[in-house]
């Protein structure tokens, strides 16, 4: 690799150990994959404070001992757990000492404790163009593809790597020519209804992942009036099923303003022509519950946004959860204030809803005493929710989750748009 | 007789042991348990098998960012396998064995092959990975595994 100058005294330990360590992964990083050079960052998305094991523990505090310090702006993915209540959860006190030395050590080396998963929810939002280096794969997914700034899929620990020397190696979606479709998929063929029933993106996602694993793809056909959570829940789905990384929406996303300007050159493009059957398919494959039986219905894979919360809080009317039923909504520390500073908290918590922040829905099964079914209104969720845990997942709508809470099972509607 | 394919190392060491291959991409994170090296999704046709001590061969990585904090934890729990093979470069897959090497000081080399390489890889065969050498050798002989290299 071609180092500058300025790089090769932080590989020469001129800079600190914390960052010659980081520095030399990141070399070794970009010589495995064929990178040229580094190119500078604006910020990062850090996901090295996830407690997996105490791997990950003792690498983020070896680089605090050494003294690194973050040269960008370093936000931080969700955890493990909901830090400030996770005692209540029963989380043993030993593993709940473990996240608070991660926040330390985090703290130190001065990353931000945002605790999300959707770091875009919380105002942190990189121009068009801007280099960043993000974790979380919805989070890369998103930056690249509805902000149009580039990011690889950087990787837990190589992310704290780069906020230390500010640098990752210059590949993959760094480059203009790595961000042109090879694959379009069309949607001019399902019925337009589709297109305003949020069911349909997470779908969507789901399928493309499946079938265009981590190639860049270009959706034509979908309404403009596309929204944020839409374009969310695609892009998480897409990037569990697949590693897709950077989707392009024609005449939605800053890429993508007409077909040819995103489609590769010089190539014959793939493609694919989206059927209800696919869609139909499509949810048979993440629905794996048996029947109308739940325990817990989880909202926020990714972290709710303010939307999703007031569409949930529209739903209640008034009524409560039913008692047998767990129902938790995952969200950013920031958000919740929002819910607190709305005055939204009295009707979710009255209501019987939990909201826990920091931690993440893919990890709160441990806190479900049964064993059994839960349902979602994430196609990511039930993808994970049924391969990491065993719990067998009901995908629908905010409003048939609310509902389904409610009367304490699975209360769904085939959509008129799949085929059945 | 011994078969040698020609590689490209992506992370140089050496590692030997049996083959697992498999022709579906892996997600580490929801797709191995590093307290046991075991598979852990249903729906993957390796399901319930260990990886550890495994020359693993699999197309490419897919799925979470957190494949490198995986990596590092089946290092650190001695569960993970001796050498991975793929035929796509995942620069998650690679970063958990680059991590491990400056960090915990063992290497488990990770190389890729072409399709008519990796099509050739059948589990339960022995295999060498020698990315020193840029080479992957797939052994004709039933010996025991400490005799193999010498």
């Amino acid at each position: 690799m071609q180092l500058t100058d300025q790089e090769k005294m932080m590989l020469d330990g001129k800079a600190g150990e914390a960052v010659r360590l980081a520095m030399a992964i990141l070399v070794d990083l970009g010589e495995a994959i064929g990178a040229a050079e580094m190119v500078a960052i604006k910020h990062v998305h850090t996901d090295s404070g996830f407690y997996l094991g105490d791997a990950g523990l003792e690498f983020v505090e070896h680089l605090a001992a050494l003294g690194g310090k973050v040269r960008v702006p370093t936000s931080m993915n969700n955890t493990s757990f909901d830090i400030e209540r996770c005692r209540s959860y029963g989380v043993p006190d030993e593993l709940a000492d473990k996240i608070r030395r991660l926040e330390k050590a985090h703290l130190t080396m001065g990353a931000t404790p945002s605790w999300t998963c959707a770091p875009y929810q919380d105002g942190i939002l990189p121009k068009p163009g801007s280099m960043v280096a993000w974790s979380e794969s919805n989070a890369i997914v998103f930056a690249n593809s509805v902000l149009g700034a580039r990011t690889n899929r950087t990787g837990d620990l190589v992310d704290i790597c780069c906020a230390l020397t500010g640098r990752v190696p210059r590949s993959g979606y760094y480059l203009d020519e790595n961000r042109l479709a090879e694959i379009q998929v069309k949607c001019e063929g399902i019925p337009a209804e589709a297109f305003t029933d949020a069911r349909f993106y997470p779908l969507l996602g789901y399928f493309i992942g499946k079938q265009c694993g981590n190639r860049v793809v270009a959706i034509t056909g979908l309404s403009p009036s596309i929204g944020m959570d839409d374009l969310k829940g695609l892009g998480a789905a897409a990037a569990s099923s697949g590693a897709t990384a950077l989707f392009h929406v024609v005449g939605v996303t800053p890429e993508a303003k007409t077909l040819q300007s995103c489609l590769i050159r010089n190539t014959p493009i793939e493609v694919l022509t989206l059927t209800p059957e696919n869609l139909q398919q499509t949810q048979e494959l993440l629905c794996t519950a048996q029947n109308d039986q739940l325990d817990w219905v989880g909202f926020g894979c990714p972290h709710f946004s303010p939307d999703e919360f007031k569409e949930l809080a529209a739903c209640i009317a008034g009524r409560k959860v039913h008692s047998d039923i767990d129902a938790t909504i995952f969200t950013s520390r920031n958000v919740l204030d929002w819910v607190y500073k709305v005055g939204m908290i009295e009707n979710l918590t009255k209501a019987g809803f939990q909201i826990y922040t920091d931690g993440c829905l893919l990890l709160y099964p441990q806190f479900i005493k049964r064993y059994g079914t839960m349902m979602t209104n994430s196609a990511k969720a039930a993808n994970y929710i049924y391969s990491q845990s065993g719990f067998l997942a009901a995908y629908g709508s905010i409003r048939e989750c609310v509902e389904s809470a409610i009367a304490g099972k699975i209360m769904q509607e085939q959509p008129a748009w799949i085929k059945s | 007789m011994d078969k040698i394919i020609n590689c490209k190392v992506l992370t140089a060491g050496c590692g030997q042991g049996e083959l697992l291959v498999t022709h579906q991409s892996i997600s580490l994170w929801g797709g191995v348990d590093p307290s046991n090296g075991k598979t852990i999704d249903p729906r993957h046709e390796m399901f319930a098998q260990s990886i550890t001590a495994k020359v693993l061969a699999f197309p490419s990585g897919k799925g979470s960012a957190a494949a490198p904090l995986v990596m590092l934890e089946l290092i650190k729990q001695g569960t993970a396998p001796v050498a991975i093979i793929n035929m796509e470069t995942d620069p998650l897959l690679v970063a958990g064995p680059i991590i491990g090497k400056h960090f915990y000081g063992r290497a488990i080399p990770v190389v890729c092959l072409n399709q008519e390489g990796f099509v050739s890889l059948k589990t339960g065969g022995k295999a060498l990975v020698d990315g020193d050498r840029g080479e992957v050798v797939i052994y004709d002989r039933q010996l025991p595994l400490e005799s193999w290299k010498a």
